[in-house]
């Protein structure tokens, strides 16, 4: 009797534990949703969607920001995704147990966890050194080698979790392994794939650090992927750490932007993934 | 009593050593690393007979599957030594392409594995692998692989939906007709029915015997009952040898081995 209360008690321990631990965690992200909410919602206009950013203490919006920041995001998953996708698939399928895979796995583990502030320094030295000035086009590379990394993870993962029978089917009917991939692990994988892209543009869309040191900013309405281009983190790390209250509330706004952004494409990526036919292949 | 007629009749009672060999294995040695996994086997394949392979796990069974199309092969450190021939030329030859050697040994695993695609790009998937194909020219080669399966009536109305929503039987059968869509020489059984429940293993058991009349078919099973049921002829592998091989008649009631004897009345396996 004594044992079975001792045991009963220990459980409700580790519950109210875990539980804490888990309003703790939901509290803190609760506080910030609330906070970015509360600052940010009040800047919400139309003009922050058509206006350029103002000089202090001007009327103004956010446009070439978010335009800069959806460019820069867009190349640089264009360029980080294949890379990503087809180390992935060497991990996954060509390299397998190779001792040239387990290096390369080991250094995308270190690339994975590098600061980010490491990488914008790198293209720095490597592109802006070079062209001799920021550039939207750098900080785009710069976006693209923190995306590879995630991308190579999970679409390794992803591939994985296919069934080798069916990957084996496949050979046994005449397949080459490159037919294989492209027919059978692709698509069996394609959820998995896809939210690792999606996690990578989640991952890429908040970065400061190697877009201060690659496209820098710009306060005016720039296409010009060679010239420094305007961009939401940026922005608002400026714009947060001046005295103008402006500046302050458009920064609060972009902040809100981004996480919102963010939150709407992981809802769309996951109606869509379930809406595709090999959906529930990945889950 | 005309030659073919003399051949059937000698399949019929598994006596098919006398026939020409469609497939054959010649001192055939397999090795995983440093482990020896098949120990000089010899072994003939009649056409349009069914030669079941029987013994207990880890006897080697699968593993000589695996070497007859070579899919060992995609493996590192697996290698076979010895010869394996199909009409006559070695599969292992320097020139064959082992796509086209699968082309025309085909192999049926142990677990259905549909594709994630239709129903009907499942069929066509080996089919258009093997060659240029025009879409009515698929279109007949679907319909009557699938009729050989025996499953066209199941699905002919729903072809374009998912293979993955069929039932493990079905998957199962469909994964055959993916198989005879190529028109192969040899077809490879894997335990097909190990997966499956017992209305489909009778279900693949009928079909086993209809597609004998046209292939070479050799099938690796746990279950005796379905040894006896659907082979010609019988072999018993035990620790990577080849024990004994016969008439499946003979193998069940009359073994000449003692551990084929013991196997096949179930005092060891």
């Amino acid at each position: 009797m004594n044992r079975r209360r001792l045991r009963k008690l220990g459980n409700a321990a580790a519950l109210c534990l875990s539980a804490t631990a888990t309003l703790v965690g939901l509290a803190c992200l609760g506080a910030i949703l609330w906070t970015l909410l509360a600052r940010g919602l009040s800047g919400m206009s139309i003009a922050l969607f058509t206006q350029m950013t103002p000089p202090p203490g001007a009327q103004g919006g956010l446009l070439n920001a978010i335009y800069g920041s959806v460019v820069m995001t867009v190349v640089g998953i264009f360029i980080g995704a294949p890379i990503g996708i087809l180390a992935g698939t060497y991990l996954a399928e060509y390299g397998r147990d190779s001792r040239l895979s387990s290096v390369i796995r080991f250094v995308n583990d270190v690339l994975l966890s590098a600061p980010s502030i490491i990488v914008g320094l790198f293209v720095y030295e490597v592109l802006v050194v070079r062209m001799g000035h920021f550039s939207a086009i750098a900080g785009a590379v710069a976006l693209a080698i923190i995306a590879v990394p995630v991308t190579v993870r999970t679409t390794e993962d992803m591939l994985r979790l296919v069934p080798q029978g069916m990957k084996d089917a496949s050979t046994a009917l005449g397949a080459y392994p490159w037919r294989t991939i492209t027919n059978i692990a692709y698509p069996a994988a394609r959820s998995g794939i896809v939210t690792g892209l999606l996690l990578a543009v989640a991952r890429v869309s908040g970065e400061t650090a190697p877009l201060l040191f690659t496209a820098l900013n710009n306060q005016f309405w720039s296409k010009d992927l060679n010239a420094p281009m305007a961009n939401l983190p940026v922005v608002i790390f400026q714009f947060a750490l001046s005295p103008y209250k402006n500046w302050q509330q458009l920064a609060w706004s972009g902040a809100l932007l981004i996480t919102l952004a963010i939150l709407t494409l992981s809802v769309i990526a996951r109606l869509v993934i379930s809406a595709l036919p090999g959906g529930k292949a990945g889950r | 009593m005309s030659v073919p007629e003399l051949a059937a009749a000698q399949i019929e009672h598994g006596a098919t050593q006398f026939l020409p060999p469609k497939f054959e294995a010649r001192q055939l040695n397999f090795y995983y690393g440093q482990t020896r996994a098949l120990i000089d086997i010899n072994l003939k394949f009649a056409d349009r007979s069914i030669t079941a392979l029987i013994g207990p796990s880890g006897c080697g069974k699968s593993t000589l599957l695996r070497v007859f199309n070579r899919m060992y092969a995609l493996y590192p450190g697996q290698r076979a030594t010895g010869d394996v021939r199909l009409d006559g030329q070695s599969i292992f030859a320097p020139t064959v392409d082992v796509a086209s050697l699968r082309f025309r040994v085909g192999m049926v695993f142990q677990k259905p594995t549909p594709f994630p695609m239709t129903i009907f790009d499942n069929v066509a998937f080996g089919l258009r692998l093997a060659q240029r194909i025009s879409k009515a020219r698929a279109g007949e080669r679907v319909e009557s692989a699938l009729r050989d399966a025996a499953m066209w009536d199941e699905v002919k109305d729903k072809l374009g939906e998912d293979a993955r929503s069929l039932s493990g039987g079905q998957q199962q059968r469909l994964c055959i007709a993916r198989t005879i869509a190529v028109q192969p020489e040899v077809m490879l059984f894997d335990e097909p029915t190990a997966a499956l429940d017992p209305i489909s293993t009778l279900r693949i058991e009928e079909l086993l015997q209809s597609l004998r009349e046209k292939y070479c078919i050799i099938i690796v099973t746990h279950n005796l009952q379905q040894a006896a049921r659907v082979s010609n002829v019988t072999g018993f592998m035990y620790l990577g040898e080849l024990v004994e091989i016969g008439p499946t008649g003979q193998i069940f009631t009359a073994p000449k081995n003692r551990r084929t004897d013991d196997y096949v009345t179930g005092r060891f396996g």
